[in-house]
């Protein structure tokens, strides 16, 4: 084999491996999603299952170490908090939802948005307190997914609170917070995304950018199964 | 053997070829081009689809004739090594050249022109002051695009906001089309709409739907991670089913009516408390 052959060869081989370790790069960032959470059997009358979800104003260097600061929902699986926003809930049953809201009011940009939608009853509970709607600019973050009807505005702490969470994990018994209660029923078997409806990006243009534009954060995946 | 003339056997080719491909193009291509009829500016998106696919066909059957005849007729013979003759300019098939393509390209202009008037922007959206409007009556709906969703606004129903879009049969809808965040894209391809919602800028659009049906509602400007999610279904009703309809609207989102902004045919993009 001439010289030039042989460079030609090597040249061609280094190429080659490039090539397949980029393409395996792109194929693990395409297909890698955050660790699916089952919803638990609830145990109340009337069956279903119980989803618990905590909303924190810093995602903590713990569960994210790329970007600590950036806002996210976290789930409960396990008696243990999760960095997912994957779950998955049974089809044709009725969900229980309980949300700790740890984090402070941005506001909704469509107050539209401030009304329950697409609950049982067409109500949640906001620390106890049935409720249809908050004002608008008290909403910290919502629980929505549009393809299932539902709307759910979360209301922020106080910004005068003693005990705000930091960083997650954030403990209800430890820090201040809101509890946000709600059921909805799901249909069919299928892939469900929700997301926040807030602009709660925090430093990013208009409150658009980060943990509302990267799944894990303020967006994710139901899987009816 | 002498040289047939070339002229006349290409022009005779290039007209019984054209005379063939109208027809094809005109019942058969041109109802596959423009979106279906479910509107009366639909309908003359999808006429101006045709007669330009009429006006194209002979232009490019001319094209691809000539190049398969030249490259047929008029190549190099096999061993041959001289050049072909100088050609010169010929005053008469210049200046034929000139005003057939001359008067094919302004006609085109002036139809397009006259086309995209007479739309009433309903292909893009005429900005907020538009040229000319439907006269008579307008239902006037404000939609609303938003990081990941269309939001639908009523001011002659009390300013009510509904998630899904319906309208009434054989109405001039006034489409006032504008964005909460970044830019997006109106799209409803059956009623042959397609309107950018910029944030503060109130885009409008008319359009007329024709008869009932359901449409598909769609972003058509990459806006985000779930840019592909904008994605709804809505409903061209009689006008009975849209006025019960757009009252039960009222009724039910009734709490969310109160905590809306007076209506405004723009909104600026707040809060941005988070913003950087």
């Amino acid at each position: 084999m001439s010289v030039v052959a042989k460079k030609a060869l090597g040249v061609g081989l280094a190429v080659a491996i490039v090539g397949v370790l980029i393409g395996l790069y792109v194929a693990n960032f395409a297909t890698s999603f955050p660790t699916p959470v089952a919803s638990i059997n609830s145990p109340v009358a009337g069956g279903g299952s119980n989803l618990t979800l905590e909303t924190v104003a810093a995602v903590g260097s713990k569960f994210s170490p790329a970007h600590p600061a950036w806002v996210s929902y976290l789930a409960k699986s396990k008696g243990k908090w999760v960095h997912t926003t994957i779950f998955q809930v049974p089809a044709y049953s009725v969900i229980h939802v309980t949300i700790y809201q740890f984090d402070s009011p941005t506001g909704l940009r469509n107050p539209f948005l401030s009304q329950v939608q697409g609950t049982v009853g067409g109500t949640a509970t906001l620390d106890g307190k049935t409720f249809r709607s908050i004002p608008a600019e008290e909403a910290s973050h919502t629980f929505a997914v549009p393809e299932l009807g539902v709307f759910v505005p979360l209301a922020g702490v106080p910004e005068e609170a003693k005990n705000p969470c930091e960083e997650a994990p954030c403990l209800p018994s430890v820090n201040d917070h809101r509890t946000i209660t709600f059921s909805f029923r799901t249909g069919r078997k299928g892939r469900f995304r929700w997301q926040c409806f807030v602009p709660c990006g925090a430093g990013y243009l208009s409150g658009n950018g980060g943990p509302m534009q990267t799944l894990g954060y303020m967006d994710g995946f139901i899987d009816v199964v | 053997m002498s040289e047939p003339n070339h002229a006349r056997r290409f022009a005779t080719l290039w007209i019984v070829s054209t005379i063939i491909a109208l027809p094809i193009v005109l019942l058969w291509v041109g109802p596959l081009l423009g979106p279906p009829e479910g509107s009366v500016q639909a309908g003359d998106q999808a006429t101006t689809m045709t007669v330009m696919a009429l006006i194209a066909t002979p232009v490019l059957l001319l094209v691809v004739l000539f190049l398969i005849y030249a490259t047929i007729f008029f190549r190099q013979a096999p061993g041959a090594v001289l050049e072909g003759p100088a050609v010169r300019g010929d005053a008469r098939i210049q200046t034929t050249w000139i005003i057939v393509t001359s008067l094919m390209v302004l006609s085109i202009a002036i139809y397009g022109s006259v086309e995209l008037v007479g739309g009433n922007g309903v292909g893009s959206g005429s900005g907020p002051t538009p040229l000319t409007s439907p006269s008579g009556h307008k239902v006037r709906v404000q939609v609303i695009g938003q990081q990941w969703a269309w939001t639908y606004r009523w001011p002659e129903y009390g300013g009510v906001e509904t998630p899904h879009l319906v309208l009434p049969v054989n109405e001039n809808i006034e489409l006032n089309v504008t964005s909460l965040d970044v830019i997006h894209s109106l799209w409803i391809y059956q009623l042959g709409v397609k309107a950018d919602a910029n944030p503060d800028v109130n885009n409008i659009a008319y359009v007329k739907p024709t008869h009932e049906q359901t449409f598909e509602v769609r972003c058509a400007e990459l806006c985000g991670i779930w840019h592909g999610a904008m994605f709804d279904h809505g409903k061209v009703v009689s006008d009975a089913a849209f006025q019960k309809w757009i009252a039960a609207m009222q009724v039910k989102f009734a709490p969310a009516t109160k905590a809306l902004p007076p209506f405004s045919l723009t909104y600026l993009p707040e809060p941005t408390r988070r913003g950087g």
